[in-house]
């Protein structure tokens, strides 16, 4: 599989994939998407980077381990549950924040903050499954 | 898009009321336990920082359910529902006397076990993730405990399952890896066929709210199908729980991680699988649970019986612990069969006993074990003499596992016999008793092989050695995790007022599910 | 409809339960993938099944417009497909390193937990 073509091509595929998968986190509040299929994208987008360029390779670019990402990823999804605590309702019930941006209405809700999370802990766990199990082909 | 600009009445669709921020006391132990094990998970290359952080979270958990157990007490069973959403649509989470209670304890054990490990398990251990893994296992436990949804149940019975799976394998040993392929195996087919009995019966029901299945599931014309999702959900559970038939993976694979983790499975996985089946074959099925009377009596027969003679062929004495805790299981089991007001009482207290004397036990002998550097109960010897205290505290434990007063085994197995003999099962009454024989010929070998008979002793190969006699003097993280479980078990044992009234309560909410249906949606049934 | 789903879900589960029932390891995990797929399809067939109709409210709507596919089924076969997923993954490195370290995926063979001829407890007091 590490043939010149497939080297060259492979960062641009994985950054195309990576924005991909955001917007399909991003359109998942109305339309078909989420954070989960999302996050399978960008995994899927870290294996092909994997593939071409080694294990260590993704780590690298990673910059953070990939289990640190998906505990992020469940902290952010937990802090959004909470704002409704004081607001004397019950767990999960969504906020929304809403705002014009140089003319641009713009929407921010509990819910999103809660697919980010999910897509956080999708790209950090399944990441370090993949990573173990391609590890393991190489050796 | 915000709510205010709907023209729809959103009064018909969600709650509007304001919620009292004591409410929250019941989603409080899932969501601390997610965030210590996240923080826990991102700060795992610290490894000196991990106790603590798992530490103090495990505490904040114990005190919010405290505090959770507390408010059920003072206004009855608590309901709070996802995001708002009128029941049955919202995910609800209701906390009742039993769940609240169990979550209290597991609680407890699992802070117990956090400062064990504290002193037991190895910096690559922790780096590893033991602390996030433990986290994640008590939020699995104390959402199945305070959830009000069956397909939430099973949702937090994989939390626990995944996080028990990564527990399991920590040390990478080749015993634990074989435990690990039938644990996991046998345990995941459990979950499914749970899953598949949730199907079915949302299929029958059309609801997953476990109040509105209570209502639907009574009224239901043809009563057929119902059981034959009551006996599959039997089946699953009773897989979770250890019982007889499917008992095979507990003995298989309790031995084998270690010993922290043993002790935490044997304190929580096997009463999540008990917790289950009290609450679907007595508050969502009741009929369904009277039809299967004698078979849900002779498999808790059959597992007593088991149990107890499995621990009596043992050799090695953590695998003797585990078919302790099997015995224990088929007992709880027995007071499911009975199914009367006070032999429930005694299965919730039994339960309750278990999770905290199993654990103790796991704790004592892996100490003793760690010592000794063997778990044979041909190679250990002279404890008593090195440790005179270890001997009392594990003698407490025993006797309380064996149901001999005045210690926590002792009230529920009196419960239990008396709620056999007063529905005419006194079968049922012999067999606990036998039961309890057997353990105390079984503990009491135990004790004398493993504190008394010191000196040199014999092994298998017929060579003698000589064992250690310097006095041992415990390490904090021992005493500190054995003493409040000890307490608790002696505390049970002398007052067994506070637990038994609680637990009464919780049985009580089983038997008649008004007050259950209430709390959910706010009128009676 | 109904009754062809039920029969395709019976033919799902005769074919895990007989791969299940085998003694070599990776049979048993191709068993329990399908036995996930199964209960999906269980689920999914439980809620009732209805052609073509997603349920999705059209923009400015509140309520769907006609009677639309029931979506809690499809929710659960999503939360189900994840979580058998999930662990289909961890059994796969689980079972390959019980063949890497035990040396065998023959389920008779996995003695090392339980050995066949452990030594008796002591008998007397």
């Amino acid at each position: 599989m590490n043939t010149v073509i497939f080297r060259t091509v492979a960062p641009f595929l994985t950054a195309l994939m990576t924005l991909f998968s955001i917007f399909v986190l991003l359109r998942g509040h109305n339309e078909p998407g989420g954070g989960f299929i999302g996050g399978l994208i960008a995994v899927s987008a870290f294996a092909i980077y994997g593939i071409a360029y080694g294990v260590a390779g993704v780590r690298r670019a990673l910059h953070v381990h990939p289990m640190s990402i998906a505990a992020s990823g469940l902290l952010l999804a937990v802090a959004s549950v909470l704002p409704s605590l004081f607001l004397g309702q019950p767990t999960m019930t969504s906020q929304w924040l809403e705002f014009s941006l140089f003319g641009t209405h713009i929407a921010l809700s509990t819910p999103m903050f809660f697919d980010i999370g999910v897509y956080l802990v999708v790209v950090g766990a399944i990441t370090s499954i993949a990573l173990s199990l391609e590890e393991r082909e190489s050796d | 898009m915000s709510l205010e600009k709907t023209s729809v009445d959103i009064a018909a669709a969600m709650i509007t009321d304001p919620t009292a921020a004591k409410d929250w006391l019941l989603v409080t132990p899932t969501l601390l336990t997610m965030l210590g094990g996240a923080i826990a998970l991102i700060t795992r290359k610290n490894v000196r920082l991990q106790p603590w952080i798992g530490i103090t979270a495990l505490a904040l958990v114990f005190c919010a359910n405290i505090a959770l157990l507390n408010h059920v007490l003072n206004d009855g069973v608590v309901t709070m529902v996802m995001g708002s959403w009128l029941p049955p649509f919202g995910i609800a989470f209701t906390a009742d006397p039993m769940g609240a209670m169990f979550a209290t304890f597991a609680s407890l054990v699992a802070l117990c076990t956090g400062i064990y490990a504290a002193g037991s398990i190895r910096p690559e251990e922790r780096r590893y993730g033991f602390y996030p893994f433990l986290l994640m296992l008590l939020c699995g436990v104390s959402g199945a405990f305070l959830t009000g949804d069956i397909f939430n149940l099973y949702v937090w019975f994989e939390v626990l399952l995944i996080s028990s799976f990564g527990l399991l394998v920590l040390g990478n040993k080749k015993r634990q890896i074989d435990g690990a392929v039938k644990y996991s195996l046998l345990n995941l087919l459990g979950t499914t066929l749970f899953l598949l009995a949730t199907a079915l019966l949302y299929g029958l029901v059309g609801t997953l709210n476990m109040a509105d299945i209570a209502m639907k599931a009574a009224h239901l014309e043809n009563q057929g199908p119902l059981m034959g999702v009551a006996l599959l959900f039997f089946l699953a559970f009773a897989m979770k729980a250890a019982a007889f038939p499917v008992n095979f993976w507990l003995p298989a694979s309790y031995h084998t991680p270690r010993i922290v983790v043993s002790a935490v499975f044997a304190g929580l996985l096997t009463k999540v699988g008990v917790y289950a089946l009290l609450r679907v074959l007595l508050l969502l099925l009741p009929a369904g649970h009277n039809w299967m009377n004698t078979l849900i009596t002779l498999v808790a027969i059959l597992t007593m019986l088991t149990g107890v003679m499995g621990a009596l062929a043992q050799t090695d004495v953590r695998r003797t612990i585990g078919y302790l805790v099997i015995t224990g299981i088929g007992s709880m089991l027995a007071g499911l069969a009975v199914a009367s007001e006070w032999a429930v009482t005694g299965a919730i207290m039994y339960a309750v006993h278990s999770m905290i004397a199993m654990t103790g036990m796991f704790f004592v002998f892996g100490y003793i074990g760690k010592l000794q550097g063997t778990f044979s109960l041909r190679e250990m010897g002279g404890m008593y003499r090195r440790s005179p205290i270890l001997a009392a505290v594990s003698l407490v434990l025993l006797f309380a596992a064996a149901g001999l007063p005045p210690f926590s085994g002792f009230w529920p197995k009196v419960l239990l016999v008396e709620g056999a003999l007063d529905k005419g099962m006194g079968w049922l009454a012999g067999v606990v008793l036998l039961t309890s024989i057997l353990s105390i010929i079984c503990v009491g070998r135990l004790w004398i092989y493993v504190f008394l008979r010191g000196g040199s002793q014999s092994i298998a190969d017929g060579t003698m050695v000589a064992l250690p006699q310097e006095k041992q003097k415990l390490p904090a993280t021992v005493w500190l995790s054995v003493f409040p479980i000890v307490l608790m078990v002696v505390y049970i044992g002398l007052q067994p007022d506070a637990v038994m009234s609680f637990a009464h309560k919780g049985a009580l909410t089983l038997l008649d599910p008004s007050a259950y249906v209430e709390s959910v949606f706010g009128v009676a049934p | 409809m109904e009754t062809i789903f039920s029969l395709l879900v019976g033919a799902f589960f005769a074919a895990s339960i007989y791969l299940m029932l085998s003694r070599k390891l990776v049979r048993v995990l191709m068993g329990v993938a399908i036995l996930g797929n199964a209960v999906n399809l269980l689920i999914f067939t439980s809620g009732r099944l209805l052609r073509e109709i997603p349920p999705i409210i059209p923009l400015g709507e509140y309520l769907p417009l006609e009677t639309t596919a029931n979506p809690l089924p499809q929710a659960l076969v999503l939360t189900a497909i994840v979580i058998s997923f999930s662990f289909f993954a961890f059994f796969l490195v689980l079972g390959y390193r019980a063949y890497q370290e035990l040396g065998t995926d023959d389920m008779l063979e996995m003695r090392v937990a339980e050995p066949e001829n452990e030594v008796e407890p002591p008998l007397g007091y």
